[in-house]
């Protein structure tokens, strides 16, 4: 009997090293041996998930140098095509146009919602699609008229290059007028700390990009969180893009390997989107 | 060829290179911005509204948002440097005014962005609040704050001109039973008004070509700002937020007018500045 346990335990061991190995080991060890740098540019609703996968990567292999820098879709996409950068990220499925003009290939590792957000301590959480498209063009200039304090709405928008910008006013605003007094600011990162520090404000962020700091507004009811999201319940989202330009080079490619993995999907979750394509 | 010629030759190559920089510059963003010539496109991008969706990509919301700015920047900086040169020159010489002289000049060395981001936690609250209007990103915290970037600079140039007074003038003033005050404002002042402009014309182009405190304080909304509590957006951020847009588009090429208005103001600076230099004893 003693011995049966010693061996079932074992075994257990074996079967837990086995069961780890291809999850761990595998996507890490196309980095082996590998000297180099990855540069990496465009959507700033990826930079959560970029840095976590560059912090690992940088781990297993200090010799493999990667570079994360923002700038927008319409950066990820320009830098790409041009060869500024390795792998271009954009939060925007690239036109027909840009991938024919620059022979982009695409790599579609998540799904993402856009979602308007407020002040935490704002009343109003929740906004009809007509009510949140009269706010934006500037009809409905103050919370009272949509219960709550009798404060002007402080308008928050992204610059012109932006995906979540692009996506938002697609989908949540039907291409609605965004009126010219809205504050702009240049990431996602930024909106989130607006709109955390202005009591009055309303913007949109990337749904991973949601947390204490800012309130989500429903729309019609629903909530954008990852659930209604992946379920279709909440329209407003997008896939999030990298794109190389060609085939990626081979550094390149491991590390888009490695956010197709299954350690890669996992970041994807903990940082707040929803792997797959 | 003996070594006195060579070190000729390489310094004429120098001065060359970094004065053709400047004109290449401009060359460059002419050729570049040369579709904007055609057709009075450019005075139509001067004076326009900047409005997207209808096709409309002005700048001109972007100019009076820098001249706002920027002059509100000056009203703030030109006060508070005049008095604060006067105290390291006449009210405090000696220790303190030494030891405010290294605080400033510390100051000059403090990173843009270090600024920018005290404004946002700090100032941006206490004008949201304070005025009970707007979200705090408006032309006032950018104005005050980017005074504050540029008093250092001033405040150095400042006291540099008031200490190049010569020391007869004040003790024939002080001799004459003059007070301390009645030396600054009889005599050092008007004897150092030249290096006072000269300082001036200097810190105005550099809050008409900052970047990053209009792009983090003021809001950045493209209009025409009604009060000094309104969102606006100066030309250089305007370049910042374009510049990722699509290369072909027509937005992109604002970018153009709105560098060769910039280069064009730092030029009458520049211009201005050298006027002055050689009307009288040398400036610098």
């Amino acid at each position: 009997m003693k011995m049966g346990l010693w061996f079932k335990a074992a075994a257990v061991v074996v079967m837990m090293g086995l069961a780890a190995l291809p999850a761990s080991a595998d996507p890490l060890a196309a980095f082996n041996g590998q000297k180099g740098e990855i540069r990496i540019s465009g959507g700033t609703a990826h930079i959560p998930v970029m840095e976590e996968a560059a912090k690992q990567i940088r781990t297993a292999n200090p010799d493999v140098q990667i570079s994360i820098a923002g700038g927008g879709s319409g950066v990820g996409i320009k830098q790409a095509g041009e060869g500024l950068v390795d792998i271009g990220n954009s939060g925007r499925k690239p036109t027909d146009e840009e991938v024919a003009k620059y022979g982009l290939k695409v790599f579609r590792w998540a799904l993402d919602g856009v979602g308007a957000v407020v002040h935490p301590d704002n009343p109003v959480q929740s906004l009809s699609k007509d009510q949140l498209k009269q706010v934006y063009a500037g009809a409905i200039d103050n919370w009272k008229v949509l219960g709550g304090q009798d404060k002007a709405i402080n308008l928050y928008t992204r610059d012109e290059a932006s995906g979540t910008r692009d996506v938002f006013w697609k989908r949540a605003l039907d291409k609605g007028d965004i009126h010219a007094k809205a504050n702009v600011v240049p990431s996602n990162g930024a909106m989130k700390t607006a709109v955390a520090n202005d009591p009055y404000a309303i913007g949109y962020v990337s749904v991973g990009h949601i947390d204490v700091t800012v309130a989500p507004v429903a729309l019609d009811g629903v909530v954008p969180t990852n659930e209604t999201v992946k379920s279709g319940a909440y329209p407003v989202s997008r896939g999030l893009y990298s794109l190389t330009k060609g085939e990626p080079g081979r550094l390149a490619k491991a590390f888009i390997d490695y956010l197709f993995s299954s350690t890669g999907q996992q970041i994807i979750v903990d940082k707040g989107f929803i792997p797959g394509n | 060829m003996d070594g006195e010629r060579i070190a000729q030759k390489v310094f004429l190559l120098a001065a060359v290179l970094s004065a053709s920089v400047t004109v290449l510059l401009l060359v460059f963003m002419v050729i570049l911005g040369l579709p904007l010539f055609q057709g009075g496109l450019f005075l139509r991008i001067l004076t326009h509204p900047w409005l997207p969706g209808r096709q409309l990509f002005g700048v001109w919301p972007m100019i009076v948002g820098t001249l706002a700015i920027a002059s509100l920047a000056m009203a703030v900086a030109f006060p508070l440097s005049l008095g604060v040169s006067s105290l390291i020159a006449v009210v405090a010489p000696g220790r303190i005014a030494h030891l405010v002289k290294s605080a400033v000049a510390f100051m000059t060395g403090i990173p843009t962005v270090v600024y920018g981001f005290v404004g946002v936690f700090l100032l941006v609250p206490l004008v949201r609040e304070t005025f009970a209007r707007g979200s705090g990103l408006c032309v006032l915290t950018a104005g005050l704050v980017l005074g504050i970037l540029v008093a250092p600079t001033m405040i150095l140039f400042f006291s540099d001109a008031l200490a190049r007074v010569p020391g007869s003038h004040r003790v024939a003033a002080e001799a004459l039973g003059a007070t301390p005050a009645q030396v600054l404002v009889y005599v050092l002042i008007p004897g150092a008004w030249r290096g006072i402009v000269t300082g001036l014309v200097l810190s105005t182009g550099r809050a008409v070509g900052d970047t990053l405190i209009a792009l983090m304080l003021a809001g950045n909304a493209a209009q025409v700002p009604g009060g000094l509590l309104d969102s606006a957006r100066a030309l250089t951020a305007h370049i910042a937020l374009v510049i990722a847009s699509d290369f072909d588009s027509l937005e992109f090429k604002t970018i153009f007018a709105c560098g060769i208005l910039l280069y064009a103001f730092t030029a009458a600076a520049t211009i201005a500045v050298r006027r002055l230099g050689r009307k009288g004893e040398p400036v610098r």
